[in-house]
């Protein structure tokens, strides 16, 4: 049984050893931990991840391998996998590849046999920070010094680097509607849900102007998802809050979320650890329903700046810690969350949020032709 | 306004005696919701003819009835209480039976009574094939091809129509019972005619097999705004076709993905939205298909807690008994707190950082003649759970808590070698298929035909494949040689000490001594629900080979209570009341309570139960592991059953105190040459008797006792092996076959008094003083174990002058043996002269029944002696005798149609039921009494 061996140095000092799985590479990123116990693939593709050393705390990885048709993006965004088992074989009969081999073609460095639980609880109790995950043979004091040039994720634009460079469209022509997306960090299953629901969807890269997206005549614009924290860009927060202003119906998903909220002259902030896993519980105030819910997020929105403000309603919370999971503005077609609606992976009770968007768009679309 | 404020006062059905598909999990779940109920300062009357049970102990609940679960006890308790709503989820079918039953002859309407945390509707759309079947169809969730039948005709006729593989499922029943998968056309016939046998309502249901599909269970809460979340995903190991609850079950799910887990949840929260309105746990089962096409199937849906609510409960941490309990009374989940942190939402779905796998236990060799094969009818009889960082840790902790003398899954030169033997096994499996796997792999035989055979996900299989690698790899070395990293993966994968030393051929202890050396040390780790993504408040434990140790040892004096191990028959709830009892004294007393059992499906392991729960085996290694982090000022042995007390000699042997009557004291009872000495010097009466180690002396020594001979092994439970012989054939045939199964026996042979009475008494000691708790007469002669036998309490026509006797000789021997705690003696009469058959230093099968009838908590006495709290002298004695309680056993024959239900000297009833009578012209007991020497026909 050949094995080499690992290290996961965190910014505090703490080190981790352990087995090196796929590829031999040394990687930088902000250290998180995500609690899913389904949906790896979904998870390591997902571009919110961008430039994050993940850590899965479930025990196994890779049991049922990857698909290429299972992914959020076009290849895996995380920086690097810490996890306990990982699982060289899979048992899925569908046409699939073992996750192995999978990050050995990506070039992804993981490490197995760590005892994940302690560095979850080191995370918890320490918050997030940045971490080095060497595969190729360095040493402790080579990854100290690559590990101090590692900029801290708080004041980080991240959106550019997997934001779409070209615009592109996607789907049919005559279909019924017209959506825009603002592309943060887009997950394919956000597309996948305008797509069901029959919408001529254009994706636009995260710089584009208020006049390039008008000049499409969309009926609804999407925020997309992304990495980093809201705050540098301010670009696309003049943007949407031109939209906002011109009663466009909006989505906002997460980071698109904190995008409109800034928009409005709410503050976001940097959690502790955030929230990250497939189960966390969401009340929708407006409804008194309770949903679980997809979360992937290390920034989030001021409650005592929403609730300064008259024209926001906390539409959503966080069941477990109270914050804000969902606003929407007086008399503004905006739907926006800090959580996944079009899940992958994860549950799917938040689906009815689309369904939403689409009630706006259908108002709009008879208001513009009453207009 | 949370919850219903016109609720004040509840009724909670139990589930009746322990029966085969109905057992242990219902004393936790009806626990649990009594507790939960009455924290929300409602009174909670209950209800179960179960004496042995938790549920019906006064810290439980404010009102216990110990009657039959008929409505005519229904009418009686609502006569005497002011029940504003009644709450049958939590006792299995056989609750939610009475209820329909009340509900249909207009009880709870009479009474103003409310049903809550369930709705009639929806058990009537499960549990009736037809009517889910087409509520399926209407939602568009799709089931495998299917048909009614009510008449023998039908079901051929359906039969024809669907083609071979078929399934036959029996409505309105529990466990499966009358439930058969059918390979074979030419025994359909049989199986169709069992089927509609076993339905209340003659009514079958004949599905397409799906065999060899994969099989998934969730676990459901629901509240009344249709807030729905699944608390746990559970997988089955073996695939379809094997009763769930008599397969090796996974949680979470192993083998699915994301995309097929979510449409499955997508299905199940429809399918439970879909059948009535009720608050509370539901479970649903799913097939998925072994192909690309991963199609997903609803085989069946369960509206109330369940066997498997209780393992995901322990499985998840997330209590969902409790959780429903709050949920019937109108609060909805998103209102509630997750106990296990104490600050998060309720409405959440656990995330688990470990594996647990579940085996269950089976009882078949109490069951001459059982087909053993596994298929459609539950015949397990208990259940363990093992807790592991990984899948194979999780498993072979499961394999060691089973005590089958197995030392865990291979390694132990217990394997099957014969290629024909084992084909045959992976092919039909029965409880040793897992064994089996392991057997096959050894001996080369290839992946696919293994996989063919059994239809077991490759992953699994793959797990196992490389614990035979990594046996192999391991072998190559010696007790010196052994490199650290082997070493260590070999913990990692949860192989025992005993299993390595047996590889590389050294003691136990010397693996033992050497992997402390190499700072190889068990850790131990919370269950939170939350796979630490929050802090936890509740000391549930398990251990595991890593770095961080999160089990912080507190300064307080500390004890340990071992638990009973998986359920048994001989073994069974009695031994969990106990424990319980045992532990809430513990804590009266001031000390830090720690428990270790490894049963998911008791009160033990309820981690309320305890300061300090690890879920573990009751195995040495993992004992002393503990003890040697808690250090505790000692152990508690004799609550936990055999399995606890067999532990005894070990704990001695290294130093740790045995709580209570010493060691030396247990092992001269079991002993049973020098036991007779003592009751010799006592002058004591006993049947004269040898002990003997080969079958020539056994015949030698036959002749000096006379025929009939009571022939047994030692240190078994339940009567394990025992039989009566009537001449030198029977007996030289009795005595191979008992060393066959257990080798280096010591074998006792006692003269048979035929045609005597049998007594036992129970008694608290503490070394000088004896109070006796209780002395119960058995309605049927000597010669059916008394496990088996109607008992009645007090005796009902033994003279003063035998009763003296009986007392006399109790307080002898305890005093003699040093008792400090409970002792059961068991007598036999004939005469007028009382003889002593034997003597268990111990809590037995009946304390809790005299307690239950006495109402006095005798465990808890007995407790606080041993702990040498107390004297028996300083307890205000005040038993509650009015009449007679009659002890009537219950059996699960029906599960077992080709078996012999003749009785004899080993036991056989799964559970038990309680009877007040007030005088010996109750007809129960005439009934009884006058078909006491008929028992061979029951």
């Amino acid at each position: 049984m050949e094995s080499r061996t690992a290290i996961l140095l965190l910014e505090d000092g703490t080190l981790f050893k352990g087995i090196s799985q796929g590829s031999a590479k040394t990687s930088t990123g902000e250290i998180c931990f995500n609690t899913g116990m389904t949906g790896y693939q979904e998870i390591f593709t997902d571009p919110s991840y961008f430039g994050q050393i993940m850590v899965t705390s479930t025990a196994h990885i890779g049991n049922y391998g990857t698909q290429a048709d299972e992914v959020e993006s076009g290849s895996v965004k995380i920086a690097g996998l810490v996890c306990k088992n990982f699982s060289k074989i899979h048992s899925r009969v569908r046409n699939s590849q073992t996750l192995e081999s999978y990050f050995e073609e990506q070039q992804i460095p993981t490490i197995s046999n760590v005892d994940t639980r302690k560095l979850v609880r080191h995370i918890r109790d320490n918050g997030a920070m940045n971490a080095i995950l060497s595969t190729d043979g360095k040493s402790v004091e080579e990854l100290k010094e690559l590990l101090a040039k590692v900029p801290s994720m708080k004041g980080r634009e991240l959106a550019s680097s997997v934001s779409t460079k070209e615009k592109y469209e996607v789907g049919s022509k005559s279909s019924p509607r017209r959506v825009a997306i603002i592309d943060l960090g887009l997950k394919t299953n956000s597309l996948r849900n305008l797509l069901n629901r029959d919408t001529f969807v254009a994706v636009f890269p995260y710089n584009v102007t208020f006049e390039e997206l008008t000049a499409w005549q969309p009926d609804g614009i999407l925020v997309s998802n992304g990495p980093g924290d809201p705050e540098p860009l301010t670009g696309v927060t003049e943007v949407v809050k031109s939209i906002i202003d011109a009663d466009i119906p909006v989505m906002g998903i997460c980071l698109g979320h904190q995008i409109i909220s800034l928009s409005q002259g709410l503050k976001t902030y940097k959690m502790h650890n955030g929230h990250r896993g497939i189960n966390h519980p969401v009340l929708n105030t407006i409804s008194r329903k309770a949903e679980i819910t997809s979360q992937n997020h290390g920034f989030a929105v001021s409650a005592e700046s929403c609730m300064a403000n008259p024209d926001i309603t906390i539409s959503h919370v966080h069941l477990n810690d109270n914050t804000v999971a969902g606003i929407r503005i007086k008399n503004k077609p905006v739907v926006s969350v800090q959580y996944h609606p079009e899940a992958g992976p994860g549950p799917e009770d938040a689906n009815y949020l689309f369904d939403e968007f689409f009630t706006h768009i259908e108002e709009y679309k008879k208001k513009m032709t009453i207009g | 306004m949370p919850k219903n404020p016109s609720i004040k006062s509840v009724l909670i059905i139990g589930s009746g005696p322990i029966v085969i598909g109905q057992a242990v999990e219902f004393d936790y779940s009806g626990s649990q919701a009594a507790n939960s109920l009455r924290e929300e300062g409602i009174e909670v009357s209950l209800i179960n003819s179960n004496p042995a049970t938790i549920m019906t102990d006064p810290v439980t609940a404010d009102h216990v009835y110990l009657l039959p679960l008929e409505p005519k006890s229904i009418i009686k308790i609502l006569e005497e209480r002011n029940i504003d709503a009644v709450l049958p989820s939590m006792g299995g079918q056989t609750a939610l039976n009475l209820a329909i039953k009340c509900e249909e002859q207009g009880i709870w309407e009479r009474y103003g009574v409310k049903m809550i945390g369930v709705d009639t509707k929806a058990i009537e759309i499960t549990e009736d094939r037809e009517l889910f079947r087409e509520k399926m169809h209407e939602i568009e969730v799709p089931m495998a091809p299917s048909k009614t039948a009510t008449s023998y005709l039908q079901g051929k006729e359906v039969a024809q129509e669907l083609g071979f593989p078929l399934v036959i499922r029996p409505s309105f029943t529990l466990g499966g019972t009358g439930g058969a998968v059918i390979y074979d056309p030419k025994k359909f016939e049989t199986a169709l005619h069992i089927g509609l046998q076993a339905s209340p309502i003659h009514e079958v249901m004949i599905d397409k097999a799906v065999v060899g599909w994969k099989e998934y269970e969730l676990e459901l809460l629901r509240d009344k705004n249709d807030n729905v979340v699944i608390v746990c995903s559970i997988e089955n190991f073996d695939p379809m076709g094997i009763h769930t609850g008599d397969s090796i079950t996974v949680a979470p799910a192993m083998t699915l993905s994301d995309s097929t887990f979510q449409k499955m949840r997508n299905m199940a929260i429809k399918m439970i939205r879909s059948i009535g309105n009720f608050s509370g746990g539901c479970n649903v089962q799913f097939s998925v298909s072994n192909d690309e096409r991963e199609e997903i199937i609803a085989i069946e849906i369960n509206p109330r807690v369940s066997r498997s609510s209780a393992l995901a409960s322990k499985a998840t941490g997330y209590p969902i008994a409790k959780i429903a309990a709050k949920l019937a009374i109108g609060y909805t989940l998103d209102e509630l707190t997750n106990p296990i942190t104490g600050n998060t939402s309720a409405m959440f779905e656990p995330t688990l950082d470990y594996v647990i796998v579940k085996i269950p236990r089976w009882n078949f060799d109490k069951f001459k003649g059982a087909d053993r094969k596994l298929g459609f009818s539950m015949k397990s009889v208990g259940e363990v759970m093992g807790i592991g960082r990984s899948f194979t840790e999780a498993l072979q902790k499961a394999c060691q808590s089973l005590e089958i003398n197995r030392n865990g899954l291979g390694a132990d030169g217990k394997e099957l070698t014969n290629q024909d033997e084992i084909l045959q096994s992976l092919a039909e499996p029965s409880w040793n298929r897992l064994f089996h796997i392991y057997d096959a792999f050894k001996l080369g035989i290839s992946f696919s035909t293994i996989h063919k055979k059994t239809h077991i996900d490759p992953w699994f299989l793959q797990q196992i494949q490389e614990m035979v690698l990594l046996e192999r790899e391991i072998e190559k070395y010696s007790l010196d040689t052994l490199p650290r990293p082997l070493l260590l993966e070999a913990k990692e994968k949860g192989y025992a000490d005993r299993q390595i030393a047996h590889l590389v051929r050294c003691l136990e202890s010397e693996i033992y001594a050497k992997r402390n050396e190499m700072g190889i040390k068990r850790v131990f780790k919370t269950v939170d629900t939350c796979s630490a993504e929050f802090e936890a408040l509740t000391p549930y434990y398990y251990s595991t080979f890593e770095e961080e140790n999160e089990s912080v040892v507190t300064d307080r004096k500390k004890i340990v209570v071992l638990g009973s191990g998986p359920n048994r028959i001989g073994q069974g709830i009695e031994f969990d009341y106990s424990c319980v009892h045992g532990v809430l004294a513990a804590k009266e007393c001031g000390y830090e309570t720690i428990m270790i059992n490894c049963n998911p499906e008791t009160v033990s392991t309820d981690f309320l139960t305890a300061d300090k729960l690890y879920f573990e085996p009751v195995f040495w290694e993992h004992i002393y592991d503990i003890i040697q982090h808690e250090k505790p000022e000692g152990v508690i042995v004799q609550l936990g059953g055999q399995t606890a007390l067999k532990l005894a000699e070990k704990l001695h042997k290294y130093g740790i105190p045995v709580l209570g009557t010493s060691y030396e004291s247990l092992d001269l009872a079991e002993d049973r040459g020098r036991f007779s000495s003592l009751l010799k010097e006592l002058d004591v009466p006993y049947p004269k008797f040898a002990s003997v180690t080969s079958a020539e002396e056994a015949v030698k020594l036959s002749r000096e006792l006379g025929f009939p001979l009571l022939v047994r092994p030692s240190y078994v439970l339940g009567g394990q092996s025992m039989k009566i012989v009537i001449n030198e054939q029977e007996l030289e045939h009795h005595v191979v076959k008992i060393l066959r199964d257990l080798p280096n026996n010591q074998i006792l042979i006692d003269h048979f008094l035929a045609g005597a009475i049998e007594a036992e008494a129970d008694a608290i000691c503490d070394g000088e003083d004896v109070y006796i708790i209780g002395i119960m007469e058995h309605i049927e002669p000597a010669g059916i174990h008394s496990g088996d036998s109607n008992a009645v309490l007090p005796p009902f026509n033994l003279g003063d002058l035998i009763i003296t006797q009986i007392e006399d000789i109790t307080r002898k021997v305890a005093v003699a043996l040093h008792t400090k705690g409970l002792i059961n003696i068991q007598f036999a009469i004939k005469d007028d002269q009382v003889y002593v058959i034997e003597a268990n230093p111990r809590a037995s099968r009946t304390v809790p029944f005299i307690a239950k009838a006495y109402q006095e908590p005798y465990v808890n006495y007995a407790t606080k002696v041993m702990l040498g709290e107390k004297k028996v002298k300083d307890f205000n004695f005040n038993p509650q005798r009015k009449g007679y309680a009659i002890k009537e056993p219950v059996f699960s024959f029906s599960k077992f149609p080709d078996v012999d239900k003749e009785l004899g000297p080993e036991m056989k009833s799964t559970g038990e039921a309680i009877h007040f009578i007030e005088n010996l012209k109750d007809e129960l007991f005439l009934k009884l009494y006058s078909e006491r020497n008929l028992y061979l026909s029951k």
